[in-house]
Parts: structure tokens; sequence; C-alpha cells
């Protein structure tokens, strides 16, 4: 039996999640494939038909299929599903919303964020927001799950293609359509693949003082920002960098936390970080309890200093 | 238009869980319990909606425990008019929830069924599209805009990157994001009036669903903790402490 791997791109390229689908999928020792759906994608596929370790690319084309919907691209799914004893994806709002519903379809128990896959369909995950990890085994026919991706690494590429074969498009579903989309411009790294992350809280004050503070330290360190919830809900950051349990998982090299207090929502998506700054004035906050660094400051005085310091070096 | 808004009762957001001490599963004894956050979320909405004249009628259901009633409660002290009560004492994953859920909307037939977008316990974040796929139905998932025009629907949805917006007929299924609205405090003397109130109750068994979990809990256990760190004195410290860091150039 064989590994399926539900592809995400933005059009233009496949997204870093998929390449470490690709390691985790190397866990079931079967051959590996990847479903890439989309309209002029045949670059797209050929990005997944370079990636160590795939056996095929499936590529469903189809002018419909420009702006993907749940219920389009899980009746794909479920239509090729029987030739898989594994179905998986990155934990993405874009898998999120497609996978289960191909789960309800074929009638099968989805296992969302695993963090670690064991033997005997046997996976971790946390529950709790990250309070608990718990080992769970499925007794289903087909394992439907999403990964943790941040705990993979990218499977490399190699220059000798897996084949690509198209499989004719179902017909549109036509439940909903598509209207529009908004992206997040930026000139900054992407946040959930980033090697630096700086992330404000609420006591930035304004969404003018949350760019004047932080952007010039992310400018020098090449980092992407982060929020928290609170700073997003006060309109200070954009809702799709919010960082944790409702929001992005992110594991940089290193995390600085400015003026964030550290709740379990907010470290969720953040404490698999390898190093973690955090700067806060009250010593008591519990950031500070997974932080490496630890500097109790006005953010206002130690942002300005820390930033300038660096561009000095 | 008749509204169906699901909502789970969860351990209180504020509580950090504990694991039994024999550790086969998390210890929720006396712990406080509350609404699920996002289907708090749901509820508000379907107020909302109500209030302005487009739904005619709320209708909650939660799924679980006698205790469940609680929360049920507070949604009708929220504003929702009917409340049902499936009453199960098995482990509910959602795939079973969702198929319950089904033969609920299968019965009441609401335009609109409203879910949180995910548990805050088992962060599964898998009943509301499963629920859409049972029925057939369109889904607008993670959404934090919507609006209602005779038959139609724009949702805006929360996704990686940004928004999207999306349009499609009712019936349908969306689940709430927290920024789709500011739930309502709940007054006291309306809480009082939902103390009064009757609630319907099921048994699942009756419903001739397999609820069956196809999950098996094996074990629970704490993370893996950080190491403790270190707090420096100044800018100065900070930046020599990341610079003497193996591979972190500043
Ligand atoms: C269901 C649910 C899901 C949630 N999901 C998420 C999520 O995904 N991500 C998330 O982040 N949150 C989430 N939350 C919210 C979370 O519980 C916290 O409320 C939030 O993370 C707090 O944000 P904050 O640290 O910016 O604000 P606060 O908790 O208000 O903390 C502000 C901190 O700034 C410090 N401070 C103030 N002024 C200064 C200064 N001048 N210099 C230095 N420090 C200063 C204060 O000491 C304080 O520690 C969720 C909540 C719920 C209920
Ligand atoms: N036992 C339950 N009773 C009522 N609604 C539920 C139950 N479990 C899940 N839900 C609904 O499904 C949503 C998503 O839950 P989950 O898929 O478990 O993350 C919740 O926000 C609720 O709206």
């Amino acid at each position: 039996m064989k590994t399926l791997i539900l592809a995400e791109h933005n059009g233009e390229a496949l997204n870093a999640s998929v390449y470490q689908a690709v390691t985790a999928a190397q866990f079931w020792n079967a051959p590996v494939e990847i479903l890439v759906t989309g309209n002029n994608t045949d670059s797209i596929a050929q990005q997944a038909a370079l990636i160590a370790g795939v056996a095929r690319v499936i590529h469903v084309k189809a002018e419909y299929l420009a702006h993907p919907l749940a219920e389009d691209v899980a009746q794909i799914i479920v239509d090729i599903a029987n030739e898989y004893a594994v179905i998986l994806a990155a934990h993405s709002s874009y898998s999120r919303n497609i996978l289960p519903r191909a789960a309800a379809l074929l009638d099968i128990a989805m296992i969302s964020d695993v963090l670690e896959i064991q033997p005997n369909n046997t996976y971790v995950r946390a529950i709790y927001a990250g309070n608990i990890h718990t080992s769970i085994q499925s007794t289903d026919r087909i394992q439907l799950i999403t990964i943790h991706s941040s705990n993979y690494s990218a499977a490399d590429i190699i220059t000798n293609h897996a084949e690509v074969a198209v499989f004719q498009a179902p017909a549109p579903q036509q439940k909903s359509r598509w209207i529009s989309e908004t992206r997040t411009l930026s000139d900054r790294p992407a946040l959930s693949t980033a090697k630096v992350v700086i992330s404000g809280g609420r006591s930035l004050g304004s969404a003018e003082t949350f760019e004047q503070v932080l952007s010039p330290l992310a400018a020098r360190l090449n980092a992407a920002l982060g929020a928290t919830r609170a700073a997003v809900d006060a309109g200070y950051a954009p809702n799709d960098i919010q960082v944790g349990q409702t929001g992005v998982t992110v594991a940089p090299d290193l995390y600085i936390a400015v003026g964030v207090s550290g709740a379990t929502q907010h470290t969720y998506g953040m404490k698999d970080s390898k190093v973690v700054v955090a700067i806060n004035q009250d010593p008591d906050a519990p950031i500070f309890q997974i932080a490496d660094y630890g500097l109790v400051a006005d953010l206002f005085e130690a942002i300005p200093e820390l930033t300038a310091a660096i561009q000095k070096n | 238009m008749k509204i169906l808004v699901a909502i789970k009762r969860v351990v209180d957001y504020n509580i950090k869980v504990r694991i039994k001490p024999d550790g086969s599963n998390v210890d929720i004894d006396g712990v406080k319990m509350s609404i699920n956050p996002f289907d708090e979320n749901a509820i508000e909405e379907a107020v909302r909606l109500k209030e302005k004249g487009i739904a005619s009628e709320i209708v909650v259901v939660s799924l679980g425990g006698a205790a469940n009633q609680d929360v049920l409660r507070h949604a009708l002290a929220m504003g929702a008019d009917r409340a049902i009560l499936v009453e199960s004492d098995q482990d509910l994953q959602p795939l079973a929830v969702s198929k319950l859920l089904k033969s609920l909307v299968d019965r009441e037939q609401p335009a609109l069924t409203i879910l949180g977008k995910q548990a805050i316990d088992d962060d599964a974040g898998q009943t509301g599209q499963m629920l859409a796929a049972l029925l057939d139905y369109p889904q607008a998932t993670f959404t934090s805009t919507i609006s209602i025009n005779g038959n139609e629907v724009v949702a805006i949805r929360e996704v990686d990157g940004g928004t999207e917006t999306i349009g499609f007929n009712l019936p349908a299924v969306i689940t709430a994001d927290l920024r789709l609205n500011e739930p309502r405090f709940v007054k006291l003397p309306n809480l009082m009036m939902a103390r009064k109130k009757s609630i319907e109750t099921i048994n699942a068994t009756d419903l001739g669903v397999d609820t069956k979990p196809r999950l098996q809990l094996l074990k629970v256990s704490e993370p893996p903790a950080r190491k403790s760190g270190i707090k420096v004195g100044s800018v100065q410290e900070l930046l020599a402490k990341l610079r003497a860091h193996e591979g972190i150039q500043l």
C-alpha cells in the first residue's frame, strides 16, 4: 500500500511543509505519492516530482481548481483514497479545511497535528493547548493525519524526476464559490519557516508602534514578525501572524518574545523554538519560565537599545 | 430561519490540567468547566442574527453527560431559544459527534449550523467539516465575518497568510473563529430565567449512530519541559550570551 500527501501551494511554489511531509511519510516505508491540484500548475507538479523519496505525483488540473475549495479537493481525495494506507498533510489551515471533510466521507477517524509517528498506527499528539501529550492508536483502515510540520526536517531536492500522472478532474461540486482573498504582503521571510521570529504582544500599544518598534530589529535579523492573540484582536497585527494554539506554530532557531505574557495558548505555538528570549517588564511573567534568556526591562527602551547594539556590529 | 449551534463542555481555558496519578488520563475531577470558547462565538453570532431579524429560532445542542446542562443553560441565557442534550457516557470523538449532530440536523432541519472551529480540550478541529461532509452541505471554516442575504451567505475565513472570502447557499455549516464577534456577558436575571427553561434530553443510543471510539487512548504524559533558562541583567549581557550561543549570529 502507498502513502498519499496532499500538497499545498500558492500557485507559484510548493509550500515548504510539503517537503517536511515527505520526510514524515518515509516512516511507513511505502511508495510516497503527492497530490497536486490546481490550474496552470504544471511547474508545481514538476517541483513535487523533484523531491527525494517521492515515487509519483498525481496532478489534477482544472480551471475551477485555481482556488481550491474544501468540497472539491475532499472529493478528489476520496476518489483515489482506496489505493492508500496513509493520507497525510501539514496541519495548516488549508489541510485542516479539507482533510476532515474527506475523512468523514471515507468514514475514517482523522488524527490532527501529530507530533510523533510510532509503529502500529500509534501517534503522539498534544491536547489542552500543548499541556498534555497523548499516545493514541488508530483502528481504521486508512491512516488520515496532519503532522506538526516543525517536528520534521525538509526532504532534499533531487535531479531525476518522479513520474507525473495527470488525472482527470471530477465535475466541480459547485457547493461554494471563491470570491476573493487578501494576502498579507511582506518583504520579511515567511513566519512558519523563518530562522528568527520576533513576536509582539498587547503591550506594543498600537499598530504603528508595533511596526516602529519591532521592524528595525526584524530587518536587522532577517526575522519574521509574530504576534499574540491580544495584539491581533486589538488590531496591532494581522490575524495570520498570530502564534499559538489557534494560530501558527513556529520553531525557529531564535524566538524573541517582546512584551508577551506567555499564556499557554501562546507558548503552544513557539515552545519548540531552539532559543527563546523574553523581554518583559514583569519579572513574574510566565514567559520567563520557558525562556532561555530573560530580560526584565521596558521593551520601549530595550528593543531600540538591542537594535542599535546589533547594528553597530 | 432556524440556526443550530453545537456547544461542547470543556475544561476552562484558564485551568492547567493535570494527569491522573496512574497516568491513564487527564484528571478533570472537580475542575472548572466552561463552554468551549469558540462555541460561545457561535452562539453569539446566532443571537446577533436573531436580533437582526435574520434568524427566527436558535437551538443549541451539547453531547455528553448530564453535567452538560450548565453550558446549555448558559447558551439559553445568552439568547438561545431551545436546548437539547444528547446524553452519552462514551468518549465521543469528532467522527461520532458529527454523526450524532447529523441526525439532529436531519430532525431539526436548520438552515444554518454553527460550530466552533476547534475544541480546546482535544484541539482536533474536525467536527464542523465532518458534519458538512455527512450532510453534503457547503462548509465555511474559521470564519471571522458572516453576512447573510436571503439564501446567500458570504463568509470571510481566516487562513494562513491572510483571509479568503467565499459564497454559498443555505443550508450550510459554519465554524467560528474567535474574531467572529465578542460574546456578550450573561446577566444574572437571564441566567435565572434560563434555569427555569426545560432542556430536552435524548439518549445518544436512540439516534442509531455508531459512536464507538475509533482511536484508542494508550497513555497521557507531560510534554518534555524546556530546560530552565537564566535572567540577564542588561541588553549587553543578553547579546553576549546570545553571541556565545552556538549558531546564533548577531
Ligand atoms: C480559546 C483561546 C485561544 C487562544 N489562542 C491564542 C493563540 O493562538 N495565541 C495567543 O497568543 N493567544 C491566544 N489566546 C489568548 C491568550 O490566552 C492570552 O490572552 C494572550 O496570549 C495574551 O497576549 P499578550 O501576552 O500580548 O497580553 P497580556 O497577557 O496582556 O500580556 C502583556 C505583557 O506585556 C508586559 N508588558 C506591558 N508593558 C510592557 C513594557 N513596556 N515592556 C515590557 N513588557 C511589558 C506585561 O508585563 C505582560 O506580561 C487564546 C485564548 C483563548 C481563550
Ligand atoms: N460533545 C460535543 N457536543 C457538542 N458540540 C461538540 C462536541 N464536540 C465537538 N463539538 C463541536 O465541534 C467543534 C469542534 O470540535 P473538535 O472537532 O473536537 O475540535 C466544537 O467547537 C463544537 O462546536
